[in-house]
């Protein structure tokens, strides 16, 4: 792509007052009243979370869906500056911004959701934390992309503040935090799977097995660049701006290869066990697992040509299918595929919906304010749109 | 901003060594997985001097004295399932009740201990795994299991509340507290707190009237419940109450029942200190089949193959930063995006 040069980042610039960032504003503060009740009346008050199903979609749906969903960042890096592939550089930022807010807000979710989360340092601190727990894992390596990623970013910051000096010093240091921007979201979505592999046959066994690890890393880097194409269509629509097709097409391509590859994975593995029978009774759990896995080969036929990969509408919808099967893999392992004995059930309440609502809408915001104020997408030809979105 | 593709004879090379830095990290890779599977571990055993229960269900009467004692040893306070509110009632274990027993229907209930047309009764209560997923899951090491007595304990002052343990428990026991804002985790600690009179033990073996729950070393339990086994159904044997092998002679003489020949707890899961036997099907009665091989030795497995002196993070960073290194500018100039784009 020969706009390269050109496509450096820009603020796109504008208003942040609209109709979406009151309806984001009144979304948070909706949460925030919510988080409120359950800090002083414990989670009874506003979740339906039972003994049976303990973790409800402030665990699954903020946290491990929400980071899987948050790999954009991860994924394009991984493109950019493992396989060299520097032409994608005009999707880094736009795709880590969105990482950054989607596990910060993951990271603060999981405090309203903690039963006893005044005690949330001992995970990081030696005689407390427990390195046979798969969550220890997970809560350590998060924590530090977290970190990580606020470094990643700062350059944004430091060219808006004009910090020309500090922007080079980190620059030269920049190598160390882009390679550790890889490595831990490698670690911690791959943990995310392995952290079925305790609860055992609780978990029906078309998701439970000893290669949850490699599933999950490689659904969170297909997540990634479903996410890509999703955020890409979205902030083009919103902001009137061009589609980055001649970019998005050929990263669609990269896509459906890392699928090929996880289909493979995912099937070889349910065969090797003798799992797949399971998929075909009559039941809830046996449709769920065809709709995680028929939105999973929606995106071959969506966009399986080149031509078709030139359709922003067919990328879009791409986009949209590969997510659904990214959180419908993780709903299906951690809640509709597992069974703890009878008696048992669970549907998120009202208040729990609208705060992972809240997370969503905080994200939304968080997005428009830095895209609208901090140089993140890429700058347009000729002059930055006024966009009101 | 990327040079290689500025400078196109940079791209060869750069792609060149990719592929060997692939292949290095592969092979350290390999080499790790190889040095690591070391830190495969097998199912832990029952330490030799375990402490726990054998539950007899052919024994239960059901009168609840056992949940009652427990609802005291542990000051728990009183659960309700009626709209009268008069008696503890709890209907499952929870954060606030940990034991119960639980009641098998079958048609008309005619008999105990028949499948068909019978009821039975089957205690809730921890098991005291040898190998526990709740202490593998935890973690802030808020459970931890006693290396001598075996005794699976919570400690409310290390505990995050992450609840993982609930999720992570084959039997349901570990249960959360989510009425309150201070919320807890409640278990069976196998009265390891009971320091009210000397010589005390599990609170509900002491009460247990017909010895149906009965206290001691898990291996002499194991003896004792092979023993039955072995008897004839019907015929005449002397069962012991309280504790085995230590205290008062509390035994009496009682028959034998149509046990199946199985001594849940024996195996599965790597076994159990809590031990049980029943005349009913086990999965019917609330216990689950486990293989002998625990989910714990599995999930550690897979985390210390990858994770294990973090050698594979190690290498895989190490491949990753020399790439990133290569690929990424560094140079003030290359680093100073705004500069570079105007120029363009």
């Amino acid at each position: 792509m020969s706009a390269g040069h050109e496509a450096r980042p820009a603020p796109v610039g504008g208003s942040l007052f609209n109709a979406t960032t009151l309806v984001c504003g009144v979304l948070i503060a909706i949460m925030a009243s919510v988080v409120v009740v359950r800090l002083f009346f414990g989670l009874a008050s506003v979740t339906n979370l039972n003994d049976g199903y303990s973790w409800g979609i402030w665990v699954v749906g903020d946290v491990f869906i929400g980071s899987a969903l948050a790999c954009g960042g991860f994924s394009v890096a991984l493109l950019v500056y493992i396989f060299n592939r520097g032409e994608y550089h005009p999707l880094v930022r736009p795709a880590l911004l969105g990482s950054l807010f989607g596990y910060t807000l993951a990271g603060a979710a999981i405090t309203f959701d903690l039963g006893r989360w005044w005690n949330f340092w001992h995970i990081f601190w030696p005689g407390y934390f427990n390195v046979n727990s798969v969550m220890f894992e997970v809560a350590a390596c998060i924590t530090l992309y977290i970190l990580v990623m606020w470094i990643e970013f700062s350059p944004v910051f430091l060219e808006k503040l004009g910090l020309h000096d500090a922007r080079r010093k980190l620059s030269k240091v920049l190598f160390i935090f882009i390679a550790l921007g890889i490595v831990l979201p490698m670690m911690h979505q791959a943990s995310l799977g392995t952290m079925l592999v305790v609860m055992g046959d609780q978990v029906s066994p078309l998701w439970q097995t000893p290669i949850l690890p490699l599933i999950y890393l490689l659904s969170a880097i297909i997540m990634g660049y479903g996410v890509v194409l999703f955020e890409s269509c979205v902030a083009a629509s919103a902001y009137r701006r061009q589609i980055e097709v001649p970019l998005l097409n050929p990263l669609a391509h990269v896509l459906l290869g890392v699928m090929a590859l996880y289909l493979v994975a995912r099937f070889a593995d349910l065969i090797i066990r003798g799992a797949l029978p399971q998929a075909f009774r009559l039941n809830f759990v046996a449709l769920s697992f065809w709709v995680e896995n028929l939105s999973f080969v929606a995106p071959f036929f969506l966009i399986g040509t080149a031509e078709a990969r030139r359709n922003p509408a067919r990328l879009f919808l791409a986009g949209i299918a590969v997510m659904l099967s990214g959180i419908l893999l993780r709903l299906n392992g951690f809640l509709i595929g597992f069974d703890t004995g009878p008696g048992w059930s669970y549907f998120p309440s009202v208040p729990e919906l609208l705060v992972t609502l809240g997370i969503f809408a905080a994200e939304v915001y968080g997005y428009i304010y830095i895209t609208r104020r901090f140089p993140v997408l890429p700058r347009e030809d000729g002059e930055a749109l006024p966009a009101r979105g | 901003m990327v040079n290689s593709r500025s400078d196109a004879t940079r791209v060869e090379p750069s792609r060149r060594e990719f592929l060997r830095s692939i292949v290095g990290a592969a092979g350290a890779a390999a080499a790790g997985t190889v040095s690591t599977t070391a830190s495969a571990r097998d199912t832990y055993q029952r330490p030799p001097e375990a402490l726990g229960l054998l539950y007899d269900a052919t024994l239960c009467i059901g009168c609840k004295a056992c949940v009652a004692a427990c609802k005291r040893a542990n000051e728990n306070p009183p659960e309700f399932s009626t709209a009268d509110e008069l008696w503890d009632t709890p209907l499952d274990t929870s954060g606030k009740t940990f034991n119960i027993i639980k009641m098998y229907r079958n048609g008309t209930m005619a008999t105990k201990d028949a499948e068909i047309d019978g009821y039975a009764f089957m205690k809730t209560s921890c098991m005291h795994c040898a190998d526990p997923s709740c202490v593998s899951a935890c973690p802030v090491t808020a459970m931890t299991k006693d290396p001598k007595t075996g005794v699976v304990a919570y400690d409310p002052e290390a505990c995050v509340g992450c609840r993982y343990c609930v999720v992570a428990c084959p039997f349901g026991i570990p249960k959360y507290q989510y009425d309150s804002p201070t919320g807890k985790i409640g278990k069976c600690e196998l009265c390891r707190n009971r320091k009210d009179k000397p010589g005390s033990y599990s609170a509900c073996a002491e009460v247990c009237p017909t010895g149906a729950t009965l206290y001691g070393r898990t291996a002499d339990l194991l003896v004792e419940a092979k023993r039955r086994l072995a008897l004839e159904p019907g015929t005449l044997t002397t069962f012991p109450r309280g504790r085995l092998g230590d205290g008062p002679d509390q035994g009496y003489e009682g028959h034998v029942g149509k046990y199946l020949q199985h001594v849940y707890g024996e195996t599965e899961y790597g076994g159990t200190q809590v031990l049980k036997l029943s005349a009913v099907d086990f999965e019917k009665v609330g216990m689950p089949y486990l293989p002998p091989k625990s989910s714990a030795s599995l999930s550690e497995t897979i985390q210390h193959t990858l994770y294990g002196w973090l050698i594979m993070p190690a290498l895989v960073l190490g491949g990753m930063t020399a790439i990133a290194w290569r690929n990424v500018p560094r140079d003030a100039e290359a680093g100073d995006e705004a500069k570079k784009g105007e120029d363009s």
